[in-house]
């Protein structure tokens, strides 16, 4: 290869760079933001609550906004729009699992298309405290296809790096106890009617959840953390692989 | 695409979300769903409620469902309507949620014990105007994969001007969202309004034979569209109510 092929390559990189990266959905996607580029890199921090996942979107927030990057973060029910009514749905028990899925799906799709896809074309690095995956466990152990969750879910963007807290359930639910006292309802899966009491119901469903996940690895390149570890060590874990990342795609 | 692809061809044809044939399913003799389908001021409510009178005449069980009409997501989509936040995907998601409460609740548990589901617009009507907000065809019509198929749909097709003109008499005042303003169409509201649905129109159009549409001519008198409708719903009928049925019809 020639100087110059290699000189005008590097300058179609950094042209490139510039505009941002073309957006990628997981299938279907939207049709009238396919011509959108983004500039930010997606990260996803997926676990089970008591994982220290929030702890986590916290201090990786901090290091990087100390590295000079700019950082948003989202999680679930947060969107303006819907965020109040999920939580009515919830409470108003008697919902069918595709109605629920469906409202979930809207709920994170207004996040999505007000707040990532904005903060990703402005070159913001979004750090996401849960994404479709947790939407998607949740959905298939109750009984809803794969299939039909998986098509349901491509309008969502394709993320630069996804992360798991894997936390064996005993460590799990010691942490939610030391903390809370008390397991939560949903949880522990206990609309579902797996035990007869909230602790095995527990231990089953995130058992489950936990399976899907793992299947979840090899389908969507979910990378599997050991979070059973402290809370720095897990942080130096993720924060390497992060900033490694970072670096090799020069942002 | 390739993505979806991908994770499609490992999920594989999993079924546990199936299209569900009452009939197949248990030995309770199945209802019947009949919808009617077509843009604003084609007729098809006078014509399902002339075809809802006669159906309780004959004694049959009857059960009428329309288009958003679930407490659930209508305080959401009103208020999302209110402050114009709502995207086509979220717009289209919201609905899908407010079809599959209706769904789950009323419609199948009603058809699985022998009720005639009388439905004022279905699925059609959010493949027609997903697609024309712009939103992938194809995503929406997997989202809508659950739902079964109509016995019979009859889809009313009108020219537009006569369609416009009759919802002109009756309601002069357009709502955003109903016009297709978020479509920017244009900014005086009745062309909007007329404009969008002509392209609605073009998309029942396009999918009447593909999705087994029984179109019915708008333009005939009401009595002689009313009398053919009938005549196509003989067949659902149980035997000795459909001889009942078709004596009333000849005199």
């Amino acid at each position: 290869m020639n100087p110059l092929t290699n000189k005008v390559r590097g300058l179609m990189d950094i042209k490139r760079s510039k505009d941002g990266s073309q957006i990628r959905f997981y299938g279907d996607g939207i049709p009238y933001l396919k011509r959108t580029k983004l500039k930010g890199k997606l990260i996803v921090i997926e676990g089970p609550d008591g994982s220290g996942r929030s702890s986590q979107v916290e201090l990786i927030k901090n290091k990087l906004e100390s590295d000079g990057h700019a950082v948003t973060t989202t999680g679930l029910k947060r969107s303006e729009l819907i965020g109040a009514g999920v939580l009515a749905a919830k409470q108003k028990l008697p919902v069918g699992q595709k109605t629920l899925a469906l409202f979930y799906a809207a709920d994170f799709a207004d996040r999505l298309e007000h707040h990532i896809i904005p903060s990703l074309e402005a070159g913001s690095i979004v750090i996401a405290d849960r994404y479709i995956y947790t939407l998607m466990a949740r959905s298939v152990v109750r009984g809803i296809s794969r299939k039909w969750t998986n098509d349901l879910f491509g309008f969502a963007i394709v993320p630069d790096q996804i992360f798991y807290l894997d936390v064996s359930p005993d460590k799990l639910f010691h942490r939610i106890f030391q903390k809370y006292s008390a397991l939560d309802y949903y949880e522990a899966g206990a609309d579902m009617g797996l035990a007869d009491d909230l602790f095995d119901s527990f231990i089953i469903y995130q058992r489950r959840i936990a399976r899907e996940f793992r299947r979840m690895e090899k389908l969507y390149g979910l990378v599997a953390i050991d979070a059973n570890r402290t809370m720095s060590e897990v942080n130096n874990d993720l924060q390497t692989r992060i900033s490694s990342y970072l670096n090799a795609s020069k942002i | 695409m390739e993505e979806l692809n991908r994770i499609n061809e490992k999920i594989g044809d999993e079924t546990n979300l199936v299209r569900v044939n009452p009939q197949e399913k248990t030995g309770y003799p199945a209802g019947a769903l009949i919808v009617v389908e077509g843009i604003d001021g084609s007729g098809k409510s006078t014509q399902l409620h002339l075809l809802d009178a006669w159906l309780r005449h004959l004694g049959v069980l009857v059960y009428d469902t329309g288009w958003n009409s679930s407490e659930l997501v209508k305080e959401i989509t009103s208020k999302g309507k209110r402050k114009a936040l709502l995207t086509p995907t979220t717009f289209s998601l919201l609905h899908a949620t407010d079809f599959a409460d209706r769904y789950e609740r009323n419609v199948y548990p009603l058809l699985r014990a022998g009720y005639f589901v009388l439905a004022d617009r279905y699925i059609y009507t959010a493949y027609a105007r997903d697609t024309v907000r712009g939103c992938n065809p194809r995503w929406v019509r997997k989202m809508y994969d659950f739902a079964i198929r109509p016995s019979l749909t009859f889809y009313f097709d009108v020219p537009i001007d006569i369609a416009v003109k009759r919802i002109m008499i009756g309601r002069p005042k357009l709502k955003y969202y109903e016009a297709g303003m978020d479509l920017n169409l244009s900014t005086d509201i009745y062309e909007s309004y007329r404009i969008f649905q002509s392209r609605i129109m073009e998309q029942y159009r396009r999918m009447a034979r593909k999705e087994n549409f029984l179109v019915m001519d708008a333009t005939l008198d009401i009595e002689e569209q009313q009398k053919k409708m009938r005549r196509a719903i003989l067949p659902l009928l149980r035997p000795e109510v459909a001889a009942l049925a078709s004596e009333e019809l000849v005199q």
